[in-house]
């Protein structure tokens, strides 16, 4: 209940009248009234602990005036504050001295030195000359904390923000202080390495130098850095960034604080995957994601061979041109920027009249549906009374969304209704578990809105129902009747499961709690700007049907397809049928995304050309007849939408390698080959153009997005949000006190009244958010199981077999081999122990895999991770029993041992 | 199969019991551990960890607080010497530099046939008879280097085993009875003085 | 100088051998005080403590009536029990929950009836192995003999008591991080305000702390009532106290005394009491506890009694008094007691963690004929940096008040005995040793 936030007590900060909101810590106000208050243990994300004294400031109480920490004490109504009187700054120097005693003066070697906090205060405000002549505690060099992160001991000055984050913020408390006094240190359990994904983010709040992230160990000095602020491309939660590189590479990326998405962190895949950018290109074969691609290549006699890019564009241009409109179709486009990918509608749908376009890959949402319920902001999510989630396991796929979420459910302030089948994130905080196997979504979600006899059909299920009527009697009082106060975060819990299940509960969801908003947990980075930009069969760009769209496209558009295209899926099987001539594939590595591999396998072998546009190598790409190097990552400009619909800008650092070159650039390339002309010259026309083309995008425009109050990204259509400037940082986590605000990051200061955007937007979305009608309701089967087969349920895992991934060293080594989980019940049915291997057989194939016990997979399922197994390995074990024509997957188990 | 032998198992169940949350038997289980052990093994921490529901790195941050709680083995009899201000006007230093000489180990240290740690301590609340020494937690008042080293042989030779239980604090603490207070009753009271409370004002 | 013959009210059990046991107990009047409380209301049990004006006795001397007062309207609410004991020199509740456990678990009862608590803990210091199987065992008698658990007596009050085992630090004597330690965490003491135990205490949970000799008070203060207790001593301190007397003494022991009625110098030099200094004269006492400032000879004639102390710059604190003679090493005395700060640190607050370590240090250099004439200078200032002003009670830098204590011994050792301090400079030696 965010009832008080409203509330402004005034108090004397050194002699002047500062404002601050009710509760606000002294630090805070301070700092937003232009009052930098020295501190170490202080982050503005998580609780105060108030035990580095630095933030020392003289409060004057009834007895006078007493030293009080202001990270800790709130400002209250009259209160009188001096933050700079001789008191406090003796009592200040003192706590710097003595934080010095014992750290070592090794700034020269130390990663941190020139952006360190300690050695700043010191260069203000230090002592001259040590007064310590003893000898300082001495340890051991860096020992590793996990693969990541290494500590060197005798910098750590004891702040806990490390600890604190993994227990508070994470909920992984795997590194803590052991000891205590001056012996304290940050530890973790023999043999339990801090093997969190979150564990970068301890290295950029560490105040020293006493956390360093292995990539970035000695890669650069802070003052040779150049950084630029972006939006993370790892997934779709966009975190924003700062992208720092060094003589043209990128070396390291820190989360950068937004009120509205990540609050400062970033998941280690966003941190660290840039490593694959810096991967040297040609030493891998064309198949290997660590292959950067640097120039445009034809096959030419059965080889690809590097050619100059007009040969490769008229290469394009005629295959393009030369087949029909309804034999050319592209797949993927998620890793596109807007621009790209608008740029690539146009291109497709507009100039060669194809509606064969899908930026999903048969692993998504109806994109009506995901258009048509109303939409949820993250921080709507995060203050959200009942959360409802029926996704895939979210801080696999969504590792900051996850960390926003959980804090909600962590301090009891919100309940979770957690539908997932097996281990999901949620399990240490949600309020009930109603676990739906696969095929039940539906009935479970009837169940929850009040229907008895779902509960029935439920229970008819060979091992019983997974859950009972006490945890339906609890969720039912959870949600409501109308569902005020309800967010839904929906997303599809099961690669192994036709996403109609998914799609018909959330639709029930709508209709039985019509103030319920939804949050559409589609994962791939930009998919919800390319849907947005009308990559999917039957949209136009702008959230309106191919029906539906403006007139004005024409001013743009030669052509308008004329009948509703394919499916990611069926274009695929429409290139083995040879329906499908020509596909073009957007940055999608089909091998290893597609859930079906024996489709894929067909597909690619079939004579249908491929234009693969790709930034790195993949079975894909291999396959191709003509393939066009990319700009990815960092290495382009332009904008990307997250999944609460907020478009934010990506600033680019470095340039790409060889000839790649951004794909509006191709785009018009090759509408010049084709005979039309897109009006883009330059990237900034694209976003102008999609200001006026795109209906959900009208004014958009350059300069607004690169006005200050856009600086956290602006929330499409416009209204919905009410702008904002950017909270104050924290200092400390981005390199260099004085250099937060050079890098566009927000000066300290701001209005109070701007800061809380999302309460004007409380509730369910009145705004019209899309002009895209939500699919109708269809009648599902309720597929009967069959008591000696085991339902397969398949979800990602953050560190998986893709792209980002395989192409960064440090990361892939940290893919885990892939098992099989299921409940001991059924394992002990079948007769195998945990550690055996088992064989696994569906009606597509088989495999063969090590089986685990776990409680949490529901009896009668099995559950097994997409993607992933060890680095090297390129055989993706589950797709083989994948098969995207049946709804459900069912396999029948065999022990081996 | 459980960690805990020698009916510790029940013991330990008993201390998760007895609190109103399980992280509260942490330092109760980690005694027990050094009952079994010796030591706090690490085998020891993670069966406490799964007991208390934290993660064991919270168990090992949590247990090396505390002086008591040795996360390296130590020998059968942990001597504790004290030479804070009331034994050090007594002469605990120097106690403590004999008891070195005639265990013949550091502070800290070990001696090479696993029987005896030798600990300096901080005060251990027994300073009339100082200096104070404990063996095992157990006061064994020999405040002269003689008496000290006629415990030590004596020790050595088997002595006085029932007076000095091997350690793990908690070794003969039983506490025979299961109940807490009647939840229901209690439960009862409660609404009834919330009632009066609030009848009052 | 003649002793006041004010009655032995905790320690009339413990003069015989079998004071521990049940029979002992009952013999001698155990569970009377209960039982007499069961009959009255818990406001009239309360209303009684606070007639007595019984001072906590575990060193801060905070009025328990007032403190119980906080606690009526919650709903939810627990009774811990301090029987931490590590302030050096301290050793009384050592007595009394080694010699009359039944006496503490029926004083705890009684509170735990006023306060209408029915979950209560007895922390006791994990070094009092036989302490713990005392206090559980006079658990497991009450529950026997109906005195505690569900219905205690007829009375419909019910009530469980858990006994936990500290693990060695010193800083759990401390209530907030005795809390800590019982919720089974690190033993940090937690930032005051907001985490008063009273308001948001164990589990978050409104919680009364209360030491091992306060508790030990209340089935007198209930059967003779609370007058009768306060007509004893004068002022705020009223009643006896338990005076824990160690270093050079003839006779170092525990002391039931009533209160204010006897001086420092009673206490020390009473052939019944301490029986005087063997070797030499008085040339320094530890008041209350080695935070506590120290006295000097001039100052022996000060009455044993909260304020009387605290008038004169120093404090009663845990009702422990050392005796250093005028052989006593002074750098020596400062060093080691500054060693046990530096060892004790819980290490959250800078000042503490680093400063303790650091001051140890020079002391060592100091003591052992390696010290510089800048370090007196250097030691005040880093004293001053952690407790500014350097006065009594502390200016506070840190989150509890372990840090600023531990000036106190420094400080006074310098002043009075700053010659002893270049001594050691110039001889380059200790000139004791
Ligand atoms: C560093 C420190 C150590 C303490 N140690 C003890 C102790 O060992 N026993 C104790 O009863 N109180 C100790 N206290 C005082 C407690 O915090 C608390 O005030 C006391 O237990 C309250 O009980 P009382 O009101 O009955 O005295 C200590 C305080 C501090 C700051
Ligand atoms: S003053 Fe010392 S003991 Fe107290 S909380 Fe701070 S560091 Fe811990
Ligand atoms: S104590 Fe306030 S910032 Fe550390």
């Amino acid at each position: 209940m965010p009832e008080s936030t409203n509330e402004t007590v005034t108090f004397t900060l050194d002699g002047r009248e500062v404002v601050a909101k009710k509760g606000e810590a002294i630090i805070a106000a301070a700092e937003r009234a232009g009052t930098y208050i020295p501190r170490f243990c202080y982050h503005p994300r998580m609780e105060a602990s108030g035990n580095c004294r630095m933030c020392l400031v003289e409060v004057e109480g009834p007895r006078g005036s007493t030293l009080m920490p202001s990270c800790f004490v709130a400002a209250g109504e009259g209160m009188n504050v001096c933050t700079n009187s001789d008191k406090v700054k003796k009592a200040q120097d003192g706590v710097l001295e003595f934080l010095l005693s014992n750290h070592p003066l090794d700034c020269p070697v130390c990663d941190k030195g020139g952006e360190c906090p300690l050695q700043d205060q010191t260069l203000l405000h230090g002592p001259g000359e040590t007064r310590f002549v003893e000898e300082k505690r001495h340890y051991e060099k860096p020992i590793a904390l996990s693969e990541l992160v290494l500590l060197d001991r005798e910098r750590c000055i004891q702040c806990g923000r490390c600890t604190r984050f993994a227990d508070e913020i994470a909920g992984e408390p795997l590194i803590d202080f052991a000891g205590r006094g001056d012996r304290v240190e940050v530890s973790t359990f023999p043999g339990e390495p801090f093997s969190s994904y979150y564990s970068g983010n301890t290295v950029q709040i560490c105040p020293v130098g006493a956390l360093t992230a292995t990539p970035y160990r000695f890669a650069a000095r802070p003052w040779d850095l150049d950084q630029v602020e972006s939006t993370c491309t790892g997934c779709a939660t966009g975190c924003r960034v700062a992208v720092q590189s060094s003589q043209g590479r990128v070396t390291r990326l820190l989360g950068v604080d937004t009120d509205t998405v990540n609050h400062g962190w970033l998941c280690d895949k966003g941190r660290f995957a840039f490593e694959g950018l810096n991967a040297d290109g040609d030493d891998f074969e064309l198949s290997d994601p660590r292959r950067r691609i640097t120039s445009p290549m034809v096959r030419t006699n059965g080889e690809l061979v590097a050619v100059s890019w007009s040969e490769a564009i008229s290469r394009a241009a005629s295959l393009l041109g030369e087949t029909a409109p309804e034999s050319v179709g592209a797949i993927g486009g998620a890793s596109l920027t807007n621009e790209g990918a608008f740029a690539w509608t146009s291109l497709l749908k507009g100039v060669l009249g194809t509606d064969s376009v899908d930026a999903q890959l048969g692993d998504g949402l109806d994109p009506s549906l995901v258009l048509g319920l109303p939409r949820a902001t993250i921080n709507e999510a995060a203050d959200a009374c009942t959360l409802i989630v029926l996704s895939g396991d979210l801080r696999e796929e969504l590792p900051v969304l996850f960390l926003r979420l959980r804090a909600g459910a962590a301090t009891k302030k919100a309940s979770i209704i957690d539908l997932s089948n097996g281990s999901s994130c949620f399990d240490k905080v949600a309020a009930v578990r109603l676990p739906a196997r696969p095929g039940d979504a539906p009935q479970v979600v009837a169940a929850l809105t009040g229907d008895d006899e779902a509960m029935k059909v439920l229970a008819r299920h060979p091992e019983g129902a997974t859950f009972d009527a006490d945890a339906i009697a609890k969720a039912r009082h959870l949600v409501g009747s109308d569902g005020t106060g309800v967010v839904v975060v929906i997303g599809r819990s099961s690669l192994a499961e036709d996403a109609a299940f998914v799609e018909d509960a959330a639709l029930a969801l709508h209709q039985a709690l019509p103030k319920a908003t939804f949050l559409p947990a589609l994962r791939r980075a930009n998919v919800h700007g390319a849907l947005d930009m009308g990559m999917s069969p039957g949209l136009a760009p702008g959230r309106v049907s191919m029906e539906d769209a403006a007139s004005s496209l024409s001013a743009l558009w030669t052509k308008k397809p004329t009948s509703t295209g394919r499916t990611t899926l069926e274009q695929l099987r429409a290139m083995d049928q040879g329906a499908q001539r020509v596909t073009v594939v957007l940055g999608a590595d089909l091998g290893a995304d597609v859930p079906d591999a024996d489709l894929v396998q067909r597909a690619l072998s079939s004579d249908a050309a491929i234009i693969a546009v790709a930034g790195n190598g993949s079975t894909t790409v291999a396959a191709a007849e003509v393939v066009l190097p990319a700009a990815i990552s960092h290495e382009r400009g332009g904008t990307t939408t997250n999944l609460e619909g907020r478009v934010s800008r990506l600033g680019q650092k470095v340039v790409a390698p060889g000839d790649a070159w951004e794909d509006w650039m191709m785009v018009t390339e090759l509408a010049h080959e084709l005979g039309t002309t897109l009006p883009f010259g330059s990237l900034d026309d694209v976003t102008n153009a999609i200001a006026v083309y795109a209906p959900s995008h009208h004014g958009l425009t350059t300069s607004l997005l690169a006005s200050s109050q856009a600086s956290d990204g602006v929330v499409v259509p416009l209204g919905t949000e009410t702008l904002h400037e950017r909270k104050a940082a924290d200092p400390m986590a981005i390199p260099g006190l004085a250099s937060a605000d050079h890098i566009g990051l927000g000066a300290f200061t701001g209005s109070i009244t701007s800061e809380t955007p999302s309460e004007s937007n409380q509730g369910a979305s009145e705004v019209a958010f899309s002009q895209v009608r939500l699919p109708e309701r269809r009648a599902l089967n309720a597929v009967v199981p069959d008591g000696y087969a085991l339902r397969l349920v398949s979800g990602r895992k953050l560190y998986d077999l893709g792209t980002a991934v395989s192409a960064s060293p440090a990361l892939a080594a940290l893919a885990a081999p892939a098992v099989a989980k299921v409940n001991a019940y059924d394992l002990d049915r079948i007769g195998a122990h945990s550690g055996d291997r088992v064989r696994l057989r569906s009606q597509k194939g088989t495999m063969i895999i090590a089986v685990e016990s776990d409680a949490h997979v529901a009896r009668g399922t099995v559950a097994i991770d997409f993607n992933v197994g060890q680095a090297g390995e390129t055989t993706n074990a589950v797709l083989a029993l994948l098969d995207s024509s049946v709804a459900v997957v069912d396999v029948r188990m065999e022990s081996l041992s | 199969m459980s960690y805990f032998t020698d009916g510790r198992q029940a013991r330990a169940e008993q201390l998760i019991a007895i609190y109103p949350e399980q992280r509260s038997a942490l330092i109760p289980l980690c005694h027990l551990v050094q009952e079994q052990d010796g030591y706090l093994s690490e085998e020891g921490m993670v069966a406490v960890a799964e007991l208390c529901g934290v993660t064991p790195a919270e168990v090992r941050g949590t247990a090396t607080f505390y002086d008591m709680l040795h996360t390296e083995p130590v020998g059968k009899y942990l001597v504790g010497v004290c030479t804070n201000i009331a034994c050090l006007l007594a002469g605990g230093l120097e106690l403590l530099e004999h008891a070195e000489g005639s265990l013949g180990v550091r502070v800290g240290a070990t001696t090479e046939d696993g029987l005896f740690t030798l600990e300096e301590t901080e005060c251990l609340a027994d300073c009339n008879i100082a200096p104070c020494v404990q063996v095992n937690h157990r006061y064994v008042r020999t405040t002269t280097p003689e008496q000290f080293d006629a415990l030590v042989s004596e020790l050595r030779d088997g002595g006085r085993a029932s007076e000095i239980p091997s350690h793990g604090t908690l070794i003969r603490t039983r506490r025979d009875v299961d109940l807490a207070a009647d939840p229901g009753l209690v439960a009862q009271e409660r609404a009834a003085r919330r009632a009066a409370v609030e009848g009052q004002s | 100088m003649s002793l006041t013959d004010a009655p032995k009210i905790i320690t009339a059990r413990a003069q015989y051998d079998d004071s521990h046991t049940l029979e002992r107990f009952l013999a001698t009047g155990g569970n009377d005080g209960l039982k007499k409380a069961l009959t009255m209301t818990p406001e009239a049990v309360q209303a009684e403590v606070d007639a007595a004006s019984l001072l906590g006795r575990g060193g801060a001397g905070f009025p328990a009536g007032r403190k119980w007062a906080m606690l009526r309207k919650a709903d939810v609410s627990y009774l811990v029990v301090n029987g931490d004991e590590s302030e050096p020199a301290t050793f009384k509740d050592h007595l009394l929950v080694e010699r009359d456990a039944h006496q503490l678990v029926e004083g705890v009862t009684i509170a735990s009836y006023a306060l209408q608590v029915n979950q209560a803990f007895i922390f006791l210091r994990g070094e009092f192995a036989l302490g713990l199987e005392r206090v559980q065992e006079a658990i497991n008698d009450a529950y026997k003999t109906g005195a505690l658990g569900t219905n205690i007596f007829g009375s419909g009050f019910s009530l469980d008591i858990v006994v936990h085992p500290g693990a060695g630090a010193y800083i759990c004597g401390e209530e907030t991080a005795l809390l800590e330690a019982l919720e089974g965490k690190r033993g940090y003491p937690r930032i005051k305000p907001p985490f008063f135990p009273a308001a948001i205490g164990l589990y978050g949970e409104p919680t009364v702390v209360n030491n091992v000799e306060t508790m030990s008070n209340l089935p007198w203060i209930v059967l003779n009532g609370g007058a009768a207790f306060a007509a004893l001593g004068a002022g705020r301190s009223t009643g006896t106290r338990l005076f824990a007397l160690s270093g050079h003494v003839r006779n170092p022991g525990v002391y039931e005394l009533e209160m204010v009625k006897h001086t420092f110098r009673d206490l020390i030099f009473s052939p019944e009491l301490g029986g005087g200094v063997p070797n030499g004269d008085v040339k320094a006492i530890i008041p209350g506890g080695v935070s506590a400032p120290w006295f000097y000879p001039e100052q022996l004639d000060i009455p044993l009694g909260q304020d009387e102390v605290a008038e004169q710059g120093s404090m009663l604190g845990s009702g422990s008094i050392v005796v250093m003679d005028t052989n006593t090493c002074m750098v020596r005395a400062a060093w080691r007691i500054t060693k046990f700060f530096s060892r004790e640190s819980c290490g959250q607050c800078t000042p503490c963690r680093e400063g303790s370590g650091w001051l140890e240090r020079v002391l060592w250099r100091l003591e052992n004929g390696q010290g510089r004439m800048e370090d007196l200078d250097l030691l005040l200032d880093l004293c001053d940096n952690i407790a500014p002003g350097l006065g009594w009670p502390p200016q506070q830098t840190t989150i509890c008040v372990l840090g600023p204590s531990i000036p106190s011994s420094i400080h006074s050792a310098i002043s009075r005995f700053r010659d002893e301090f270049l001594a050691h400079i110039t001889q380059g030696k200790c000139p004791h040793a």
